[in-house]
């Protein structure tokens, strides 16, 4: 007699109750898992990933309703059971971690005592000894001083504190199965892989089972023993890690895993599959940095300089209570988000400037852009100190056309009132002073035919379109006014990987066609490696090293950098 | 405004509450327009003969201590009714926001002054200042709609800067300074339209809580003077009567009252859903 | 523990500058009567002689700097003037009309929690039932009943038509004695004194013009509970707790219905403000003798000394209600303690 599977997913159909009536989100969906084995679930938004995963545990929310086939957990039907079974299973036998951990964890409770409720739920605990077995849990989590965090609150601790104590809630009542959904978005990449690093080990231990979701294929090639890929409420392929990267069946596979940039990937490679083989690729970038060009550039000015950069915030409210009239102390003065930094930018070279949140790269970029003022130093541009101009007069001056900006977020930079056309005409119409309808109307569409944007698509309103068009039209809207320098904050970052791809394809050839220097943002090495020549590093307000992209990607001079390019999580066949 | 329209009447179907509200609300608007053109009788004309009759086929709504037609006292105390709460929001609606959206977006000194104001005059029980308002200014019916406008206006004011402060970093707003733009024309083009809806069902749930302040202040005897028709006052004459059984006189003035004010909190609702679906409570 | 009394502190010393704009509006109404305030405060009776005499008690003969520090000192003292209609001192017949008043607001405003939080939590925990429904229409019908109309037909119908409810003139019947005064609150006093009797006529006496006052407070509480228990319930926190499969219970009240009560709090300031100026609406409706009616009889009578001092303390009592509820909030909440 064969042991039926630990976790079986089977013919498994969801339906949601939309305002666009009944949409289908799972579709036949089938996966089994061993004790003790790690399933990767990957796909982009809208796949099905999570709903396959509240579906086993029974956590749908009320529109939401199994449409067809079963769940089983350990010879129990999962989709079956009652709502009182369910829970006696949840947290005991099967347990989930979260994106957004300290959102997750009740913002009014002690850590301590959100630890101590799931022990006494499931009678791990007794009265007596739960505080005992709480503060045992934080310390196998690896959170220091686990007797005092017992008593913090979740607004105390950081993100990658937050993901711990969920995993020791998690982790309490030694269940078989670990659900993480997402757990590492929204923390910052080192603390991405130390979190990741603790579930594996933690798990391992146990000999548990884990279904690790996520968008990432470098985090599920990574920690996963087995992936299953899947696209629109379908599971298009399952596979062992090594077989899915080396020899992906499935199109929609080997589109993933070109789109998801490698330490070694080129631009070409990330719609390869789309767009055929790529063999015929356009030279590297990197001959921009050859010695011969080089040495032409440096004949022609920079065109941006950015001389000993400060930016210094007023101290934050001291902790405690103090009389109103009294000052910081002077020896604080203030923090510094950004502490002396100095760079230059050639014509028609790209930048990358590359760190983790909060390490000043964001507000170098709005400095830069003019949208802020530095406490001190230059940034000559194009021959002209600009830090000669307030930010909130800069829009008057001549130079404001000359640099422009693309934002994180496509949708939250699309003034939800105005059309696409509206959107790129408006800095025509600020900037170029272009006031005939007609005239407007026909730049615009060439901006639509420059960024690839549909001329149909341009009287659509921002939630009439897709991530990827938006991003396009936010794209159009910056180099509409012709910009020397664009400023690219993080311009894919909310976007699936496939949407990625190509934007960074449009922009790369942007660069080419329109001779323009970016200054381009981002968490992602491997990303901005595949745009610019050069990177700077930036931790803590400080370059902390700055040179050729590949350079400092794949040699590393200093700690720090290491530990990024470390933390980024992909699929490497030697180490299997 | 097709895509409005057609939004309009998907949400419209979707709650036939807000189609009724909707409705009432039309109705009111032309009994205010067109009162005394619809009253049967003379709302001030006494008739000492015919005091406190029932309401019969000839007087609806029955006559009151003086012989007065109630149900054409209703009908007239309308148009008084609804123009000062209309005068009283939208007073304090272009002052509240203005202060508002000026607080939300510029911050630093212009926030501080603006919220401790706003805040003084929260730190009242409402009602109680519009009193002390009316008193000190005189027994008028301006100085009402100056004391409601006053007392609503910290509602608009906090609207107006919440609305306005999410937005003054938004994406699309920087994208506007970069587009040359200067701060006041951000403020009017850019932030304040995409503030509008929010305030919308602001202004529209603040109507009704306007004309109870309203009616509430004429019935303790402030404002509206007694031959004039209006509901609080109506009302207020009417509860002598009540112990001793004549309950008309009370009744439908005040079920019009009631009526407006539910009417108006309807279509705050309604508006809400309209505005953003996702807010729905 | 130190750092929760530095807390308190802070709290307190918040409160200051709202005092300072309330004494600033006070003074300001008081000055802004038109022509010549003296003739107002003198009253309608008064002579050349008198009105000279209140020019030179409210300093009106000097600069508005001076006038507004005397105004402040005499504050200090406890002086908010004489009130015309009875010859007395304001504050005395302010404070002897408290305890009826606030017996009045905190019964209405009790029954109204009561009613309204259980009320509130069950529709946000079932969307869609009956009892959602009812709590939705109840809402928007309560927000629209203007009390002084709830309580007269409240009064027609219990009083009239019924005779339940004994006749709708004051605290208690003509037959029946106020109990001695402790705390003023005659449930309270009649309770200590030991006398059911008039525990029960005063209990019948308050009924209705809480009721009132209780029903216009149900609809923002039922309103706010509905929300914030709504939005708990699908927080990301409570969505943990049930994947921990923590009971209903501990899910309902540990985990929802403790954050929820955050923002309830301080929606209970705002609908105890309104409760205060519906109070003076019900007090006139029921013939209730609370600072009220009498602020009421005051203005009908240009009692200005009166009224002002009315506002006043209104406010003043605002402020500390306010401030207990800032208090309680830093206790449950950690994070109110953090941000600014």
């Amino acid at each position: 007699m064969t042991q039926p599977p630990f976790v079986s997913i089977e013919q498994l159909s969801v339906d949601f109750r939309t305002r666009n009536g009944i949409v289908r989100a799972l579709d036949k969906v089938e996966l089994s898992i061993k004790k003790g084995e790690t399933l990767g679930i990957v796909g982009e938004s809208g796949s099905g990933k999570s709903v396959t995963a509240y579906t086993l545990i029974g956590l749908l929310d009320a529109a939401g309703r199994v449409a067809g086939g079963s769940a089983m957990f350990d010879g129990m039907t999962m989709t079956g059971a009652s709502e009182s079974q369910l829970r006696d299973l949840r947290g005991r036998e099967i347990s989930m971690i979260f994106q957004n951990p300290r959102g997750a964890l009740n913002p009014i409770r002690p850590v301590g005592k959100q630890i101590e409720d799931v022990l006494l739920r499931h009678a791990r605990a007794s009265r007596q000894n739960a505080r005992a077995k709480a503060i045992e849990m934080l310390q196998q989590v690896r959170i220091v001083e686990p007797e005092k965090r017992y008593w913090s609150f979740p607004f105390e601790l950081s993100g990658g504190m937050c993901q711990r104590v969920m995993i020791a809630i998690a982790l309490a009542c030694d269940p078989r199965l670990l659900i993480a959904d997402e757990p590492t978005t929204g923390l910052d990449v080192t603390t991405q892989k130390a979190t990741m690093d603790l579930i594996r080990d933690l798990t391992r231990e146990r000999n548990m089972a884990v279904i690790l979701i996520t968008h990432d294929l470098g985090m599920a090639a990574a920690y996963a023993d087995r992936i299953i890929v899947m696209q629109q409420g379908q599971v298009v392929e399952t596979a062992d890690v090594k077989t899915l990267f080396t020899r992906p069946a499935h199109d929609y596979t080997k589109k993933l895993i070109a789109a998801s940039p490698g330490p070694y990937s080129e631009l070409d490679d990330l719609t390869a599959v789309t767009n055929g083989p790529a063999d015929a690729k356009r030279p590297r970038r990197v001959s921009a940095a050859d010695p011969g060009q080089q040495a032409a550039a440096a004949a022609n000015k920079f065109l941006l300089e950015v001389i000993d950069l400060v930016k210094e915030y007023p101290h934050r409210q001291k902790q405690g209570w103090q009389w109103p009239w009294s000052k910081p102390d002077d020896a604080d003065s203030g923090f510094r988000a950004v502490d002396g930094i100095s760079f230059q930018i050639k014509r028609g070279e790209s930048l990358g400037l590359v760190g983790e949140s909060g390490c000043g790269k964001s507000t170098t970029s709005s400095i830069i852009a003019r949208l802020l003022d530095p406490t001190s130093g230059d940034i000559i541009f194009n021959g002209q100190n600009l830090t000669t101009f307030r930010a909130d007069q800069f829009a008057h001056q001549p130079q404001r056309s000359l640099i422009q900006m693309v934002f994180q977020d496509p949708t939250e930079s699309l003034n939800p009132r105005y059309t696409a056309l509206d959107a790129i005409a408006e800095p025509l119409k600020r900037l170029k002073k272009i006031t005939a309808a007609t005239e407007i109307k026909q730049r615009v569409e060439k901006m639509a035919d420059l960024v690839g944007l549909p001329q149909h698509l341009l009287t659509r309103f921002p939630h009439q379109l897709s991530g990827g068009q938006k991003a396009r039209v936010g794209i159009a809207r910056a180099i509409a006014v012709d910009p020397l320098l664009l400023i690219l904050d993080e311009p894919t970052s909310a976007l699936d990987v496939s949407v990625q791809a190509v934007v960074l394809q449009l922009l790369d050839q942007l660069k080419t066609e329109l001779g323009m220097s970016y200054l381009f943002v981002s968490h992602d090495l491997n990303v901005v490696r595949l745009l610019c020549e050069r990177v700077i590093v930036m931790n803590r307000g400080k370059i902390v090293e700055q040179g050729l992209a590949d350079e400092v990607l794949r040699n590393p001079k200093q700690e720090y950098t290491r530990i990024l390019v470390d933390s980024i999580p992909h699929f490497e066949p030697d180490n299997l | 405004m097709k895509r409005f329209l057609n939004h309009f009447f998907y949400v419209m179907s979707e709650n036939p509450v807000t189609v009724f509200a909707f409705s009432l609300f039309i109705l009111i608007i032309l009994t205010a327009l067109f009162g005394p053109w619809l009253a049967p009788y003379d709302p001030l004309a006494t008739q000492a003969a015919n005091a406190l009759q029932p309401p019969s086929l000839q007087h609806w709504f029955g006559t009151d201590h003086l012989g007065r037609d109630v149900f054409s006292r209703v009908i007239v105390a309308t148009r008084l009714d609804l123009g000062i709460a209309l005068s009283a929001v939208a007073l304090s609606f272009f002052i509240g926001s203005a202060l508002g959206s000026a607080a939300g977006f510029w911050g630093g000194w212009t926030d501080r002054i603006i919220g401790r104001l706003s805040d003084t005059i929260m730190a009242f029980p409402l009602f109680v200042l519009a009193m002390g308002i009316v008193s000190a200014l005189g027994n008028s019916v301006e100085n009402i709609i100056y004391a409601t406008a006053i007392i609503n206006l910290p509602f608009y004011a906090r609207v107006a800067r919440a609305e306005t402060n999410v937005r003054r970093n938004a994406g699309y707003v920087m994208a506007a300074r970069l587009s040359g733009s200067s701060d006041l024309r951000i403020l009017a083009t850019q932030v304040f339209p995409n503030c509008l809806p929010p305030m919308m069902v602001q202004i529209s749930l603040n109507m009704g809580w306007a004309i109870l302040n309203a009616a509430g202040l004429s019935f303790i005897g402030l404002g509206v003077r007694p031959p004039d028709a209006e509901w609080g006052i109506m009302v207020a004459e009417g509860a002598t009567y009540i112990v001793s059984g004549e309950w008309w006189l009370a009744l439908f003035p005040g079920a019009a009252l009631m009526l407006a004010v539910f009417c108006f909190n309807l279509i705050g609702d309604g508006l809400r859903d309209l505005v953003d679906p996702l807010r729905r409570t | 523990m130190p750092d929760q009394l530095l807390q308190i502190g802070r709290r307190l010393l918040q409160a200051v500058p709202s005092v300072i704009g309330i004494v600033i509006i006070s003074f300001a109404l008081t000055r802004a009567l038109p022509g010549d305030p003296a003739v107002y405060f003198a009253g309608a009776m008064a002579d050349e002689e008198s009105i000279a005499e209140v020019r030179q008690a409210l300093g009106l003969d000097r600069s508005l700097v001076e006038q507004f520090f005397i105004y402040v000192s005499n504050l200090l003292q406890g002086d908010l003037g004489l009130s015309l209609n009875t010859g007395l001192p304001v504050l005395e017949e302010l404070l002897t009309r408290l305890p009826a008043s606030l017996e009045l607001t905190f019964t209405g405003l009790g029954l109204a929690v009561l009613i309204a939080v259980p009320l509130g939590m069950l529709a946000a925990t079932r969307p869609g039932s009956w009892i959602d429904h009812l709590c939705r229409v109840l809402v928007t019908a309560g927000v629209s009943l203007p009390t002084f109309f709830t309580g007269l037909f409240l009064i027609y119908i219990f009083y009239f038509l019924l005779g339940w409810a004994p006749s709708p003139l004051g605290r208690l019947d003509i037959l029946y004695l106020p109990p001695p005064h402790v705390t003023g609150f005659y449930l309270i006093d009649s309770l200590l004194a030991g006398d059911s009797e008039t525990f029960w006529a005063a209990l019948r006496q308050l009924v209705l013009p809480a009721f009132t006052l209780g029903l216009f407070a149900l609809a923002p509480i039922a309103r706010m509970t509905r929300a914030s228990m709504l939005s708990a319930l699908g927080s990301e926190y409570v969505r943990t707790a049930r994947a921990n499969g923590l009971s209903h219970r501990k899910v309902l009240f540990t985990y929802a219905f403790r954050n929820a009560a955050l923002p309830l709090l301080t929606t209970l300031g705002m609908v105890f403000s309104f409760l205060l100026g519906a109070n003076v609406l019900v007090e006139k409706v029921f013939a209730w003798p609370g600072i009220g009616l009498f602020a009421i009889e005051a203005l009908v009578a240009s009692d200005y000394a009166a009224v002002q001092g009315f506002v006043l303390s209104m406010a003043l009592l605002f402020v500390v209600v306010n401030l207990m509820i800032d208090l309680l909030l830093t206790l449950i909440d950690p994070r109110v303690s953090m941000s600014d």
